[in-house]
C-alpha cells in the first residue's frame, strides 16, 4: 500500500515520560473503509498511540498522516479539520443538554446570530438512521442509557464530518446485546467508506468485526495481521508474548441442606437517593468456597447491592448474614473485622488513595490490623510486610511499598485492591469488577488469587460485566435486572455443555426479556 | 531516584521556589518605596539575626507562627482549610489568661501551666469542633464558618472585654506567678531582654507530637486518607464526618495554645489586639511548609524573621510590606504547584508523567 492510499498512518511513534518509555516504536496503517483493531495489554502503548494520533499529546518522534498528508502541527482541532474523530472511553457529553445541542456543541450553526438547533437535530437523526444509530435528537442526554449516550458520541463525531473514527474501549460499558448493535454499526460505517480504529481488550470482538488487527506490546508494534488468518489464541500470545493458560475451574457443589451459608443476603433492599428501590428484595446464599457470579447490564442494582453488603450504605430492608450471624446493623469496619472483605468496582474513587503510597493504601483494608497499642500506634512495619506480601503473591510491579499508587499501572493498582481484600484470609468477599480495564496478565493473576481464596473456603460474590470472566470463575451465575434477580444458572457440566445457548439465556435475562 | 528521594526533592523545591518569588516581590516593593533592597535587606538581617537580642525577638515571633502554622497544617492534612485560627487563638489566649488569673496565688507551676494550656487548647478546640460539626452535620463549608466565627469572636471580645478588662485598660488581670512561662533570658544571658520564652518549647513539642501523629498513628492515617481520598475512606469504613470534626477540633486546640507565648511567657495578661494577625499568617506558614511539621518549623522561622524585622526596617519601608509578602507566598505556592509537579516528574527516574507526592 502506498502512503497516499491510507486513511490513517502512524510511523515510528515514540514517547517518553521521564525515564519511562510509553511508546518505543509504534506503526499503524489503516486503509479506507477498514475496521482496524488495536490490541495490547495495559501499558502496551495503546493510549499513547491514540493520544498522539488525535493530537492530544504529540509524540517525541514519529509522524502521523491523515488521508495521506502528514500532520505538521498536531492538535485535536487540526485532527477534526482533517476529518479524524475520536469517541472517548469517558463520554464528553453535557447531561443537561439535548442530544442535538451536544452534537452541535462548540460549532453551533447560527442564522442572523441565532442558534438554529432544529437543523442539527434533523441532520443528527439522519446520520443516526443511516448507520443504525437510532438517536432521538430532542431528548436530554442525562436521560439516556450508557449505550445511547455512546451512540450520541458517534453521531457527534460523524456530524463533524469524520471519515476516520477512533473508538477507545467502546464496549467496556455495554451489555452483550448493545455490543452486538455497536459492532453492527461499525460494519455499516466501514461499508460506507469510513475507517474505524477500534481499541479494545476483547479479542472475540476483534475477530467478529475487524479486518485487520495491530498488536502492541511494550511500546512496540509486534504484528499487524488479517483476522481471517489468525485466532484468539494467536492474538493473545502476541499480546502477552507467551502462552496464555486459561483459568479452568473445577466446579464445586453449592450449600448442602441444613448447612449454614457463609454469606447470605435475605430479601435485601436498597433505596436510591430519589427513594426508588435500586435493589429489590434480593435473596442469595453462598456456601463456603462457593463463587456466585452476578451478571447484568450496568446500573441494574449490582453496585448498590455490593455497597450494602459491604456496609458502606444502609439497607432499606432485609438482612445480611455472615456465618449465620446478622451483620446488617454493623458498620464497614466491624464487618471487615468479622471477615467480610470488599473489592469496590470503582478502583480510583473508592478503592485507592492515588497520591499515597502502596503501604499507606493498605489502611483502607482492615484498618484495625494496623492499630497497635489501643489505636495509639500505626504499625508501619506490618503495613510494609503486608505490602511486600501482596506484591509477592500477585506480582505487583514495582514491589516497592513506598511507591505512589497513582504512578502504578491500572493492573498493578487493581492487584493491590484485590490483594488487600485477601489479606488475613477473609471468610467472604464481595468482589466487584475485579479485572475491569486490566491487562490479561494482571487479570490472570487476580483470578488465580480469587480462586485460591475460594479453595481456602472463602465465599465470593463476584459482580462483573465480563460474562466470560463470570463463566470461567463462578459455580453459579445470577442475573440482576432492575434491582431484582431475573434468573440463575448453575455452571455444572450440564450447564456448560452449550455455552452459546447459556450466554443467550443470560443475555435475555439481562435485558428482562 | 527512589520515590522517597523524589519526595524530598519535591518538598525542598516547593519550599525554595516560593521563597525566591517572594524575595523578588519584596525587592520590587522596596524599590517602589524608593529604597535600595539590598540595604534594606541588610538592615533587616542585622537587626534580627545580627544580634542575640534580635534572634530572641525572631524566636518569639516564630513561636506564635509555629502554633498557628501547625493549626492550619492539621486542617490541611485532612483536606480542610481552617481560616478560623485567628479567632481560635484569641479565644484560647483569653481563657488562658482568665484561668491563670483566677488561680490561687501560690499555685505551683506544675499545676498552673498545664491548666492554663489546657484552658487555651479547649477553647480553641470548641470553636474548631463547632465548625467541624457544622460541616459534618450540615455540609457547611469550613472556610465560610471559620471566617464567620472569627467575626463572632472579635465582636464578642468587645463586649466581654468591657466587663473583664482591668479598669481603663485593654488587658486582663495578670496571671499568677505559677502560671508564668520563664523567659529564655533567665537561662541564657545572651537572650537577656528579649521576649522569647519557654512557650517555644511547647511549640516544638506540639510540632513533634503532630509529626508523630501524622506519620505513626491510625488517626493521622485517617486524616490523610480523608483529605486525599474521601470516597475511598468512606468505603473503607472511615467516618468522613467524624474525622472532619476531630481534625478541626485538634486544629483549633493547637491554635488555642498560640497565646501561651504572649499571655504566659511575655506580658502575663491577655491584651486586645495582641495577635497582630498571626493567625492569618499561619495560613502562609502551613502552605509554605506543605502541611508538614518540619516544614512548618522552617517556614515559621522565615516568617518570624520577617515579622521581627518589620520593626527594624519600619523607618525605611512601611511595615504592611510583611502582609503583602504573606499573601505573595501563598499565591506563589498555589501558583507553582502544578508546574513543580511536572518539573519533579521530569527529573531523573521520574514515573510516566506522574507528579511527585506533594503534601
Amino acid at each position: 500500500m502506498t502512503a497516499a492510499a491510507l486513511a490513517l498512518e502512524a510511523r515510528g511513534i515514540a514517547k517518553r515520560f521521564g525515564a519511562c518509555v510509553a511508546a518505543e516504536h509504534i506503526d499503524l496503517a489503516v486503509a479506507p473503509g477498514e475496521v482496524h483493531a488495536v490490541v495490547g495489554e495495559n501499558g502496551a502503548g495503546k493510549s499513547t498511540l491514540m493520544r498522539a494520533i488525535y493530537g492530544l499529546e504529540p509524540p517525541d518522534t514519529g509522524v502521523v498522516a491523515i488521508g495521506g498528508e502528514v500532520v505538521a502541527r498536531p492538535s485535536p482541532e487540526e485532527s477534526i479539520r482533517r476529518r479524524l474523530g475520536m469517541v472517548h472511553q469517558h463520554f464528553m457529553l453535557v447531561p443537561t443538554l439535548t442530544v442535538a445541542e451536544n452534537v452541535a456543541l462548540g460549532r453551533e450553526p447560527t442564522r442572523g446570530g441565532l442558534l438554529v438547533i432544529d437543523e442539527v437535530a434533523r441532520e443528527a437523526e439522519a446520520i443516526g438512521a443511516r448507520y443504525g444509530l437510532g438517536v432521538e435528537a430532542h431528548r436530554r442526554v442525562g436521560e439516556l442509557s450508557v449505550g445511547e449516550a455512546q451512540r450520541v458520541e458517534i453521531v457527534k463525531v460523524l456530524w463533524r464530518g469524520a471519515d476516520v473514527l477512533i473508538l477507545d474501549e467502546p464496549t467496556q460499558v455495554l451489555s452483550p446485546p448493545e455490543v452486538d448493535a455497536l459492532l453492527e454499526v461499525l460494519r455499516r460505517l466501514a461499508l460506507d467508506g469510513k475507517s474505524i480504529v477500534l481499541v479494545t481488550h476483547k479479542l472475540d470482538e476483534v475477530l467478529r468485526v475487524a479486518e485487520r488487527v495491530t498488536v502492541l506490546r511494550r511500546g512496540r508494534t509486534v504484528a499487524t495481521v488479517a483476522t481471517r488468518e489468525t485466532t484468539a489464541d494467536e492474538l493473545a500470545r502476541l499480546m502477552v508474548g507467551g502462552d496464555v493458560s486459561a483459568v479452568v475451574r473445577e466446579r464445586r457443589r453449592g450449600a448442602a441442606a441444613g448447612e449454614t451459608p457463609r454469606l447470605a443476603c435475605e430479601g435485601l433492599s436498597v433505596k436510591r437517593e430519589d427513594g426508588r428501590l435500586a435493589v429489590d428484595a434480593v435473596t442469595v446464599a453462598l456456601a463456603a468456597g462457593e463463587i456466585v457470579g452476578v451478571a447484568g447490564v450496568e446500573g441494574n442494582g449490582q453496585e448498590e447491592l455490593a455497597l450494602a453488603l459491604a456496609g458502606v450504605t444502609r439497607a432499606a430492608g432485609g438482612a445480611v448474614r455472615l456465618d449465620g450471624r446478622d451483620v446488617t446493623g454493623l458498620p464497614v469496619s466491624a464487618r471487615r473485622a468479622a471477615g467480610l472483605a470488599y473489592v469496590p468496582a470503582d478502583r480510583h474513587g473508592r478503592g485507592l488513595s492515588l497520591e499515597q503510597s502502596f503501604a499507606d493504601n493498605l489502611v483502607l483494608g482492615d484498618g484495625r490490623r494496623y492499630a497497635g497499642a489501643g489505636g495509639l500506634w500505626l504499625d508501619r512495619r506490618r503495613l510494609d510486610a503486608d505490602a511486600r506480601d501482596i506484591a509477592a503473591r500477585l506480582d505487583v510491579r514495582p514491589p516497592d511499598p513506598e511507591e505512589r499508587v497513582g504512578a502504578l499501572s491500572g493492573g498493578n493498582q487493581q492487584k493491590i485492591v484485590v490483594g488487600r481484600a485477601l489479606l488475613a484470609g477473609p471468610r467472604a468477599i464481595v468482589c466487584a469488577q475485579p479485572t475491569r480495564g486490566v491487562d490479561i496478565g494482571a487479570a490472570q493473576r487476580i483470578r488465580a488469587a480469587l480462586l485460591e481464596a475460594s479453595d481456602g473456603g472463602a465465599a465470593i460474590l463476584l459482580l462483573s460485566s465480563d460474562l466470560d470472566e463470570l463463566l470461567a470463575l463462578s459455580d453459579r451465575v445470577v442475573v440482576m435486572h432492575r434491582g431484582r434477580l431475573a434468573g440463575e444458572a448453575r455452571l455444572d457440566a450440564a450447564g456448560l455443555a452449550d455455552v452459546a445457548a447459556l450466554k443467550a439465556r443470560l443475555g435475555r435475562w439481562m435485558l428482562g426479556a | 531516584m527512589s520515590p522517597s528521594t523524589r519526595l524530598w526533592a519535591a518538598r525542598l523545591l516547593g519550599f525554595v521556589w516560593p521563597l525566591l518569588v517572594t524575595l523578588l516581590a519584596a525587592s520590587l516593593l522596596i524599590v517602589a518605596c524608593g529604597r535600595d533592597p539590598i540595604a534594606v535587606g541588610r538592615t533587616l538581617i542585622d537587626g534580627t539575626w545580627g544580634s542575640t537580642y534580635g534572634l530572641g525577638q525572631v524566636l518569639f515571633k516564630t513561636t506564635s507562627l509555629v502554633f498557628t502554622g501547625l493549626a492550619v497544617a492539621v486542617g490541611l492534612r485532612a483536606g480542610l482549610f481552617n481560616i478560623g485560627v485567628e479567632g481560635q487563638l484569641i479565644a484560647g489566649a483569653f481563657l488562658m489568661a482568665l484561668v491563670g488569673a483566677s488561680l490561687p496565688r501560690g499555685t505551683s507551676s506544675i499545676v498552673a501551666v498545664p491548666l492554663c494550656l489546657t484552658a487555651g487548647a479547649l477553647s480553641g478546640a470548641a470553636l474548631g469542633a463547632l465548625a467541624g460539626a457544622l460541616k459534618a452535620g450540615r455540609g457547611a463549608h469550613e472556610v465560610i464558618t471559620t471566617i464567620l466565627l472569627n467575626f463572632i469572636v472579635r465582636a464578642a471580645m468587645v463586649g466581654i472585654g468591657q466587663r473583664l478588662f482591668l479598669h481603663e485598660t485593654i488587658h486582663t488581670a495578670p496571671v499568677v506567678p505559677g502560671a508564668e512561662l520563664p523567659r529564655l533570658g533567665r537561662f541564657v544571658d545572651a537572650f537577656h531582654g528579649s521576649a522569647v520564652n519557654a512557650s517555644l518549647f511547647v511549640a516544638l513539642a506540639a510540632a513533634g507530637a503532630l509529626a508523630w501523629l501524622f506519620a505513626r498513628t491510625p488517626l493521622g492515617a485517617r486524616f490523610t486518607l480523608v483529605g486525599k481520598a474521601p470516597l475511598a475512606a468512606e468505603t473503607a469504613g472511615i467516618s468522613v464526618g467524624r474525622t472532619t470534626l476531630v481534625a478541626l477540633a485538634l486544629s483549633g486546640a493547637v491554635a488555642g495554645l498560640t497565646g501561651s507565648g504572649f499571655v504566659l511567657g511575655y506580658k502575663h495578661y491577655y491584651e486586645d489586639g495582641f495577635s497582630g494577625g498571626v493567625g492569618f499568617m499561619g495560613i502562609a506558614v502551613a502552605v509554605l511548609g506543605r502541611a508538614h511539621p518540619l516544614g512548618v518549623l522552617v517556614a515559621a522561622l522565615a516568617f518570624g524573621t520577617l515579622s521581627a524585622g518589620q520593626l527594624v526596617v519600619n523607618a525605611a519601608v512601611p511595615k504592611e510590606i510583611v502582609d503583602v509578602l504573606t499573601a505573595v507566598v501563598i499565591l506563589a505556592v498555589i501558583g507553582t504547584g502544578p508546574r513543580l509537579r511536572q518539573f519533579v516528574s521530569r527529573m531523573k527516574g521520574g514515573g510516566a508523567g506522574q507528579g511527585a507526592r506533594i503534601q
